[in-house]
C-alpha cells in the first residue's frame, strides 16, 4: 500500500489568527502526506487545530485567520498558488468537504434535487438535466437513502440527522472526488447511525479509490476506520504513522495519555489514568514542547526548542524522549 | 453496599402532549375529533436503585433517558406510575420530607455552559442553594463554597470568576460542586462527560469515582457512551423508545448481552482495541417516538424479528439471576 502515489503533500503549513495582541498560529508547522485511496485519521482535542488544518488545505480560512506559510501540494500543484476561481473549480470536483453539521452544508430553502444538481452543473454544464438527475439518484442510493427518486424532492428539514449527513456525503461524492476532507461528520450522530455511516464511507473509499482525511476527536473511530493516523496537539502533529503501530506502541507521551484516558483501555472500575491540566490556549503556549506542562516525562531540555520531527521507518514523532516499546 | 433501595420506579410513564391551538380548541368545542400528537417519552419503566450503586442508563437520542432522569430528580412529574424515594412515594411527600428528597437527589447536566448563570460569579452560583433553603448561616457559606471547590479539585481562587472565564472541564466541575453544596446522597448525571475532550473526560470520571468512595453516593449515570458506562457502573439498563429492554450487572451485560439491540450497540461501540474493522451496521433509523412501531419497538431494525414481535410487546423478564431482558427470543 506504500507503493501508492502521493495525492496530497502538506509541508510546513502555518495558519495564524490575527488579533490585537498579534498573530497566533493555530496551525504551527504541519506536515503530512495522504496517498491515493488512503484514509488518514487526523485526531486531536478541541483547539488542537485539526479543523483549521482541514479548512486551510482548500482555502476556506476567513479573516482574521490566514494561511501564512507552507505548501499544500495536491497532485503536484501547490493549492496556495491558485487563485480563488481555480480553487473553486477544484472544490466539489476533485476535493470535497463534509462538515460536522449537515444543516450548515445544506440550504434549508432548496430541495435536495436543486442542491445536488447545482454541484454537478457548476463543474459540468454540458451534462443534461436527465443525466444529472440519474447521477443524483445513484449518489443517494450509494449512501443508503431509501426511495431516492422521491427523496430528491424533499427539503433538508424533512430528513433525520443521520439522513441529512448522508445527503451531505452524497453531494460530496457526486463528482467522484479524489480527496474528501471530513470534519467530525459523525460526532453529532447516535452510535448505531455512526456505525452505518462509517461503514458506507469505508466502502465508498475502497470502491472509488478515494482518499480521505477524517478529522475527529475519537481514537476509537480512527482505530476502526483509518489506515494512518496523525495526532495533533496545540497546532502541531506530534505523532503520525500507521494506525496499528501508533495505537499499539505510541512514542509520544500525549498519544499514550490519550489512549490511556479512554475507558475502553482500562479495567472497569479502575482509576483512569488521566492527563493532568488542560490544553493551552492559543496565546498561552509554551516555548519548546507545547505538551511539556502536562507531560509526565518532561525534563528541563524540553523547554528549549520545539522537538524536531524524528522519522522512524514508517512513522514519525516530535519528542525528545520518546517512549520505547515495552520489552 | 446494602440492598436498601434509594429510588424505586414503578410502571413509570411520561407523555408529552401537544397543546391544542385555537382552531383545534374550537373544533373540540363543537364536538369534532381532533388529532393531537402525543410523545410517549417513557413508557412503563420499573427500576430499582440500591444505596451505593452506580446504575448506568444507556440509550440513543429520543429514547427517553433524560426524561426518566428528570423524573427521578423530581424536576418533572410522571404522567402515570410512581417514583419512590427511600420507600415513600415522592408525590405524597410534603414539608421537610419533600425538601429532604429534592435536596437529597441532585442533578448534573450535560451542558455546564447552559446550566450556569453567566452573570453570576462562581461563589454566588455555588452558594445560592444554601441561601435559598437557609441551610447555613451567611458567615459559613464562604467556607462551604471553598470546601465544595476543593472537593472537585479547584482552588479557592476560582470563587470570584465568571463561568466564561473557566474551561469546559472546570465548568463541569462547578456543576458537580453545585450539586454537592446541599450534601445530597443521590446524583442523577445526564451525559455529564459527553461534551468534554477525552483527556478531560478521564479527569471528570475519576472525580465521580473519588466522590463515590468518599461519600458513598448513589448514581444514576445517563449516557450514550457504553465505554464510559462500562467503566463506572455496577448495573446497566438499556433503553429503547421509552422502555427498558435489558437490565443487568455491568459485567454480565458486556459479557452476555441478551437483547439484539444491546448486542448491536456493543458491536457499534467505537473501540481502540479493534483495528480496521469491517463494519456490519444494524439497519434502519431510530423510529420517531411520535409513531413508535407496534409490538416490540425494535422489530423493524432487528435481525431476528418474528411475526409475534410485530404484535406483542415483549415483557421484561428475568432470564438469569439479576439479568432481565425484553425479547421474544427468550420465550419460544
Amino acid at each position: 500500500m506504500n507503493e501508492k502515489e502521493i495525492l496530497l503533500d502538506v509541508r510546513g503549513l502555518v495558519t495564524a489568527f490575527h488579533t490585537e495582541q498579534g498573530a497566533w498560529p493555530a496551525v504551527d508547522g504541519v506536515d503530512f502526506v495522504v496517498r491515493r485511496g488512503e484514509i488518514l485519521g487526523l485526531v486531536g482535542e478541541s483547539g488542537s487545530g485539526k479543523s483549521v488544518t482541514g479548512f486551510s488545505l482548500i482555502g476556506l480560512i476567513d479573516a482574521p485567520g490566514e494561511v501564512v506559510a507552507g505548501q499544500v501540494l495536491f497532485d503536484g500543484v501547490d493549492l496556495r498558488t491558485l487563485d480563488e476561481e481555480q480553487l473553486r473549480q477544484l472544490r466539489g470536483e476533485r476535493i470535497a468537504m463534509i462538515f460536522q453539521d449537515p444543516l450548515m452544508t445544506l440550504n434549508p430553502v432548496l430541495r435536495v434535487r436543486e442542491q445536488m444538481t447545482e454541484a454537478i452543473f457548476t463543474h459540468h454544464p454540458e451534462i443534461s438535466r436527465q443525466d444529472a438527475t440519474r447521477r443524483c439518484v445513484e449518489a443517494l442510493t450509494m449512501v443508503g437513502i431509501p426511495s431516492p427518486e422521491k427523496r430528491l424532492d424533499s427539503y433538508p428539514h424533512e430528513f433525520s440527522g443521520g439522513m441529512r449527513q448522508r445527503v451531505a456525503i452524497a453531494i460530496a461524492m457526486l463528482n467522484r472526488p479524489e480527496l474528501i476532507i471530513a470534519d467530525e461528520p459523525t460526532t453529532a450522530l447516535d452510535v448505531t447511525i455512526q456505525g452505518q455511516i462509517l461503514y458506507q464511507m469505508q466502502e465508498l473509499c475502497r470502491a472509488h479509490d478515494t482518499a480521505m482525511i477524517w478529522i475527529t476527536h475519537d481514537l476509537g473511530v480512527v482505530a476502526e476506520l483509518a489506515d494512518r493516523v496523525a495526532v495533533m496537539y496545540a497546532g502541531r502533529i506530534v505523532e503520525t504513522g500507521p494506525v496499528e503501530q501508533i495505537l499499539s506502541a505510541p512514542r509520544h507521551p500525549y498519544t499514550q495519555g490519550l489512549l490511556q484516558s479512554m475507558p475502553a483501555t482500562s479495567e472497569p472500575g479502575a482509576r483512569l489514568s488521566q492527563i493532568d491540566g488542560m490544553a493551552p490556549s492559543l496565546s498561552g503556549r509554551e516555548a519548546g514542547c507545547t505538551f511539556r506542562p502536562r507531560c509526565p516525562h518532561a525534563r528541563p531540555e524540553c523547554a528549549a526548542a520545539p522537538p524536531p520531527n524524528t522519522v522512524e521507518a514508517d512513522r514519525s514523532y516530535r519528542c525528545y524522549f520518546p517512549l520505547q516499546e515495552a520489552a | 453496599m446494602s440492598d436498601q433501595p434509594v429510588i424505586e420506579l414503578k410502571n413509570l410513564h411520561k407523555r408529552f402532549e401537544q397543546r391544542p391551538d385555537l382552531a383545534q380548541r374550537l373544533l373540540a368545542m363543537v364536538g369534532k375529533p381532533i388529532g393531537l400528537d402525543t410523545v410517549h417519552a417513557v413508557n412503563g419503566v420499573d427500576l430499582t436503585i440500591s444505596r451505593g450503586q452506580v446504575v448506568g442508563l444507556v440509550g440513543e437520542s429520543g429514547c427517553g433517558k433524560s426524561t426518566l432522569g428528570r423524573m427521578v430528580a423530581g424536576l418533572i412529574r410522571p404522567t402515570e406510575g410512581t417514583v419512590s424515594y427511600q420507600g415513600r412515594n415522592a408525590a405524597d411527600l410534603g414539608g421537610a420530607d419533600r425538601l429532604a428528597y429534592i435536596l437529597g437527589v441532585q442533578m448534573i447536566f450535560q451542558d455546564p455552559q447552559a446550566s450556569l448563570n453567566p452573570r453570576q460569579r462562581l461563589h454566588q452560583i455555588l452558594g445560592e442553594s444554601l441561601r435559598v433553603h437557609k441551610l447555613a448561616p451567611k458567615s459559613e457559606i464562604g467556607a462551604r463554597v471553598d470546601q465544595a471547590l476543593a472537593e472537585v479539585g479547584l482552588g479557592s481562587e476560582y470563587r470570584e470568576r465568571f463561568p466564561y472565564q473557566i474551561s469546559g472541564g472546570q465548568r463541569q466541575r462547578i456543576g458537580i460542586a453545585r450539586a454537592l453544596m446541599v450534601q445530597p446522597s443521590f446524583l442523577v448525571c445526564d451525559e455529564p462527560v459527553a461534551a468534554l475532550d477525552v483527556s478531560i473526560q478521564a479527569q471528570v470520571i475519576n472525580l465521580f469515582m473519588d466522590l463515590r468512595d468518599r461519600h458513598g453516593f448513589t448514581y444514576l449515570f445517563i449516557s450514550h457512551d457504553l465505554g464510559v458506562v462500562r467503566h463506572i457502573s455496577d448495573r446497566v439498563a438499556i433503553m429503547y423508545l421509552g422502555r427498558i429492554v435489558e437490565e443487568s450487572s455491568a459485567e454480565e451485560i458486556f459479557a452476555r448481552a441478551n437483547h439484539p439491540y444491546t448486542q448491536a450497540l456493543l458491536a457499534e461501540m467505537p473501540d481502540v482495541n479493534k483495528r480496521g474493522r469491517k463494519f456490519t451496521p444494524i439497519k434502519g433509523e431510530i423510529p420517531s417516538p411520535l409513531a413508535p412501531p407496534s409490538g416490540c419497538t425494535f422489530h423493524p431494525r432487528c435481525p431476528h424479528a418474528m411475526p409475534r414481535c410485530r404484535e406483542v410487546v415483549p415483557p421484561l423478564i428475568e432470564i438469569a439471576p439479576g439479568h432481565k431482558s425484553a425479547c421474544h427470543l427468550n420465550t419460544p
